[in-house]
């Protein structure tokens, strides 16, 4: 399975160019704890099931995303700080698509 | 004044937990929790989400995982203070713990076990520039009190099942009720969304979507709320009361300032010996603890939980003896004169 890159701009302003795998499940949530991009207890609060916001980012490259889950959608509902390309990291699953991505991070609220 | 062994602050799975640890060698816990009901986070974010790493569980609903703790702890008659949050800790010349709530409860304890998980759960804040200085002047992210709101104005945002059942709730309650949320759609059980629907229609609640409250208007107290409708001007709806019903979130709150040694939002236990924190005497066990190589998991809570009691022990009864012993030969002797053992094989001849 191939490795992807993306690009993830942190709360403080920060571009990170990293490497995700796309054989393990992950997520753009666990993709930005596993290089610790943002604090600890400050993102995937739930664990990643789409009932916080904590994970919140915007995305800012054209990729074709999942399609967003009536929890998702929910959920963004309630969420503070929220754009037009809002998206939950939780929900972005990394696979050979995402190639290229460039997200960022929502403010914590 | 509230009298015990071991102090729980969190009842989530790994807190209840500990009170059957603790029972097994006759230590009595109290809990303490901001939430109404235990259970933490399985009851309050996830109740009808399975999870399929609980040892010997192929699958269980985190609701039942909570009900099913409670079971296993009942004989032991655990002590709860819910819907308050432990503020402050004040260690004795004794070598025991005072801790009071918010509310003002005080307990006495031994032992104090912190199992707080991510922490308390507060009500999230919409982003409004001035609504701290409206906060308990009209601007209320909890209702406690119903009656508060009796022949008001009251003005609630938010889109999920509290703001709907609130508003329905209150429509009876108040002179004027008007709800507002981002978009058109309102998430939450089909009875709250039809009702609400139903009251639309006879006028007895007022909903605008899409739109949000962006300003507080008032002096001391206050009067009215700006709201922005999609593409429209800002206008001003008179109101007595805003209440922002955005769900809840877990802040590890007060606690921070216990002088616990705190590294990346949680705190620092050892972990080679008893999930100790910095002060003897205050441990702190699951989520809220961090140790290298830790897992927030609750099997990992479990186990810590239960060293932890040990260690409890020992300061507690510094000279008694004591070894570990199996429950299948002990069996489990309740606070509540109850004991469950296993049965006894009998002895006889066949003839």
């Amino acid at each position: 399975m191939q490795d992807i890159n993306i690009k993830i701009t942190d709360r403080n302003g920060e571009t990170h160019e990293v490497v995700a795998p796309t054989d393990m499940a992950m997520n753009l949530m666990e993709v930005v704890r596993s290089y610790e991009l943002a604090e600890e207890g400050t993102i995937g609060i739930c664990g990643g099931m789409a009932m916080c916001a904590s994970c919140q980012c915007y995305v800012k490259s054209n990729h074709e995303l999942p399609e967003m889950t009536d929890d998702e959608d929910a959920m963004l509902a309630e969420a503070f700080n929220v754009e037009d390309n809002s998206r939950l990291g939780c929900q972005i699953q990394m696979t050979p698509e995402m190639d290229g991505l460039e997200v960022e991070l929502a403010p914590e609220s | 004044m509230i009298q015990t062994d071991i102090l729980i602050i969190g009842a989530g799975p790994t807190g209840l937990f500990t009170v059957f640890e603790a029972g097994l060698l006759k230590l009595k816990c109290h809990l303490i929790d901001a939430l109404p009901q235990p259970g933490g986070q399985c009851s309050e974010i996830y109740p009808k989400k399975p999870i399929y790493d609980i040892p010997a569980y192929p699958e269980i609903l985190a609701g039942d995982l909570t009900h099913k703790l409670m079971e296993q702890i009942k004989q032991f008659e655990p002590g709860f203070t819910l819907g308050e949050r432990a503020d402050t800790i004040d260690k004795q010349d004794d070598g025991t713990f005072i801790v009071t709530t918010n509310k003002g409860t005080k307990h006495h304890a031994k032992v104090v076990a912190i199992a707080g998980g991510l922490g308390s759960f507060e009500p999230r804040k919409p982003l409004i520039s001035n609504i701290a200085d409206f906060e308990d002047k009209g601007v209320e992210y909890i209702i406690k009190e119903p009656e508060l709101y009796r022949d008001k104005k009251v003005v609630i945002s938010g889109g999920g099942d509290s703001a709907l059942d609130w508003a329905i709730f209150l429509s009876d309650v108040a002179s004027e009720v008007t709800l507002i949320h981002r978009r058109n759609e309102f998430r939450g059980a089909l009875d709250s969304v039809e009702k609400a629907q139903e009251l639309k229609n006879l006028g007895k609640i007022n909903i605008i979507t899409p739109a949000e409250v962006k300003g507080i208007i008032g002096t001391d107290k206050v009067t009215g709320v700006a709201v922005e409708k999609k593409g429209e001007d800002a206008f001003i709806i008179d109101t007595d009361h805003f209440i922002p019903l955005f769900g809840l979130s877990p802040k590890l709150g007060p606690i921070g300032n216990w002088g616990l040694e705190i590294e990346k939002n949680a705190i620092k236990v050892n972990n080679a010996l008893d999930y100790q924190t910095n002060i003897p005497g205050i441990y702190a066990i699951g989520d809220v603890n961090t140790y290298p190589g830790k897992l927030k998991l609750i099997l990992c809570g479990f186990h810590e939980a239960t060293l932890m009691c040990q260690s409890a022990y020992k300061r507690i009864f510094p000279d008694k003896k004591y070894v570990m012993k199996y429950t299948t030969v002990g069996g489990v002797q309740g606070f509540d004169g109850t004991k469950k053992e296993a049965p006894k094989a009998v002895v006889k001849a066949i003839q």
